[in-house]
């Protein structure tokens, strides 16, 4: 991967925002120049880490069950047609409601705690998941299914070894854009109710006027979501090395 | 160790419709063992449906009765060769020509695999992923997995239209040479692959299709591309062909 022309865009960007707190005036509790924001992540390091883990572990572990969920309940979705004329509508149907809105119920019902967070990261998650790799898994080539038949396989390692691994492209898809989202969820459900996380840090931050603060939260933020991203990304390219998708994908 | 094909197979369907379309009309005909049987027709003729047919890949097809010489059923004594070489994109070459053992959990030949792979000129290939092959190569790799499923029955449905001109010719020579032996039933749209490799063929032409007594070329398969005998039947051959899509558009 090419880190200079990424590394030269966001050096350009931090220009930009240094130009335009020195062009416009504006104070430093609006916007504070790049500069005072290393100087307080730096200053409030070892805040900062006590909540970024707690964010982390939220979403590292949203996205681990999401990413277990999701996969078996395609597994059965595609498997029993029952399921799948029953449950297939509610799901899509779930999707309607904005998952931001369940926060406080979650918050109501699990607690203050981590497991309310990790429930939203799981429900923001478990949707495109779940969704990718049953379809994966319903487009598979008919040829390998007639081959597959020919050959006198049985259904279940039919799937084991056809069907599941022509669905990995489709789910390494939906597992990107789950990766994407799963900061969403920890956060707003840290902004809902909480005492400890990023998302808390930043509220908290907001309410006495430490903007920089705030925006060191933001920058942290946005660095774990980045390293998550790239991690699950480089996971997945391993894994799916044959794919065509893969080699289209090369940064 | 071969397949015992001591059997001949013989099809018939009285007529034969598939959703709207009618198919064949008095569909009959027979895979006499360890002949090549071809079915030559143009595209959408309804030769690809009848040898899925045959290979128990349409569902709920009652009128259409294969009966095998020796009384027992048809079911898992053929192997499928389709057009296009359905390798799959994951597993490499070693491990797609012993595909068919993996799906029944069994132990797969190794040896015998690698054999057939150094006999079509893939030894070096076994532990590439497929797409660093040529069609060509890819064609090959799937002859191979279909030798290795070691069925006394062939079905192939133009295995080789995919391909460039000259390495048709060689997939047909390796083709004829490796599968010599087993009963076969070619589809092709090609009068050239028909002659060169077909016992007995059938002509596919019209709607619905009517079978009539089939033409037998003289010699032994793979016939030369050089053969004066075969470029007259050819050319006979595209002339009954053109001549009844002809009709069928008109």
């Amino acid at each position: 991967m090419n880190i200079l022309k990424p590394a030269f865009v966001l050096v350009t960007l931090v220009i930009i925002w240094q130009l335009i707190i020195i062009l416009s005036d504006v104070p430093p509790y609006i916007l504070p120049p790049p500069f005072s924001v290393i100087e307080a992540a730096v200053a409030h390091a070892d805040i900062i880490l006590v909540h970024a883990t707690i964010t982390f572990i939220e979403m590292v572990v949203g996205l681990v069950i999401g990413t277990l969920l999701g996969p078996s309940s395609a597994l059965v979705l595609s498997y029993y047609r029952p399921a799948r004329q029953w449950l297939m509508p509610i799901l899509v149907i779930s999707q309607a409601i904005p998952v931001f809105a369940l926060a406080p119920i979650l918050v109501l019902w699990l607690g203050y705690g981590m497991i309310s967070k990790i429930a939203m990261a799981v429900l923001i998650i478990y949707f495109p998941v779940t969704a990718a790799f049953f379809d994966g898994l319903k487009n598979t080539n008919l040829g390998y299914l007639d081959l597959a038949h020919t050959m006198g396989a049985s259904k279940s390692s039919t799937l084991a070894h056809i069907r599941v691994p022509a669905a990995l492209p489709a789910f390494a898809s939906g597992l990107r854009v789950a990766t994407a989202m799963a900061p969403i969820g920890a956060i707003v459900g840290e902004w809902v109710g909480s005492s400890e996380g990023l998302g808390y840090l930043m509220l908290h931050a907001n309410g006495r006027m430490q903007i920089d603060v705030m925006f060191a939260a933001l920058l942290i933020l946005a660095l774990m979501a980045i390293i998550l991203y790239y991690t699950v990304d480089a996971g997945l390219r391993r894994l799916l090395f044959w794919s065509p998708e893969t080699k289209l994908n090369q940064l | 160790m071969k397949p015992d094909q001591n059997f001949s197979i013989s099809i018939k369907a009285d007529r034969l419709a598939f959703g709207a379309v009618f198919l064949f009309e008095h569909l009959d005909f027979t895979l006499k063992k360890n002949e090549w049987t071809c079915l030559l027709g143009p595209s959408g003729v309804g030769k690809t449906t009848l040898l899925r047919i045959v290979a128990d890949l349409v569902p709920n097809i009652k009128n259409v009765i294969a009966k095998c010489s020796d009384n027992k059923p048809l079911n898992g004594r053929t192997s499928y060769m389709a057009q296009d070489d359905l390798l799959l994109p994951w597993l490499s070459v070693l491990d797609n020509v012993l595909l068919g053992y993996k799906l029944r959990s069994k132990q797969g030949d190794r040896s015998k695999a690698l054999n057939l792979l150094q006999m079509v000129g893939l030894s070096s290939n076994i532990d590439d992923l497929p797409d660093k092959l040529s069609g060509g190569m890819r064609q090959r790799v799937a002859l191979v997995r279909t030798i290795m499923e070691n069925r006394p029955v062939v079905l192939m449905d133009e295995p080789f239209s995919s391909l460039d001109a000259i390495t048709r010719v060689r997939m047909q020579d390796i083709a004829a040479d490796l599968l010599g032996d087993r009963t076969v039933l070619l589809i092709t749209h090609d009068p050239m692959e028909a002659l060169r490799l077909g016992d007995r063929i059938h002509i596919l032409s019209g709607r619905p299709v009517k079978f009539i007594t089939p033409i037998i070329p003289e010699g032994t398969r793979p016939r030369s591309i050089t053969d004066t005998q075969l470029l007259k039947e050819q050319a006979s051959l595209l002339t009954r062909l053109s001549n009844a899509s002809t009709l069928d558009l008109g």
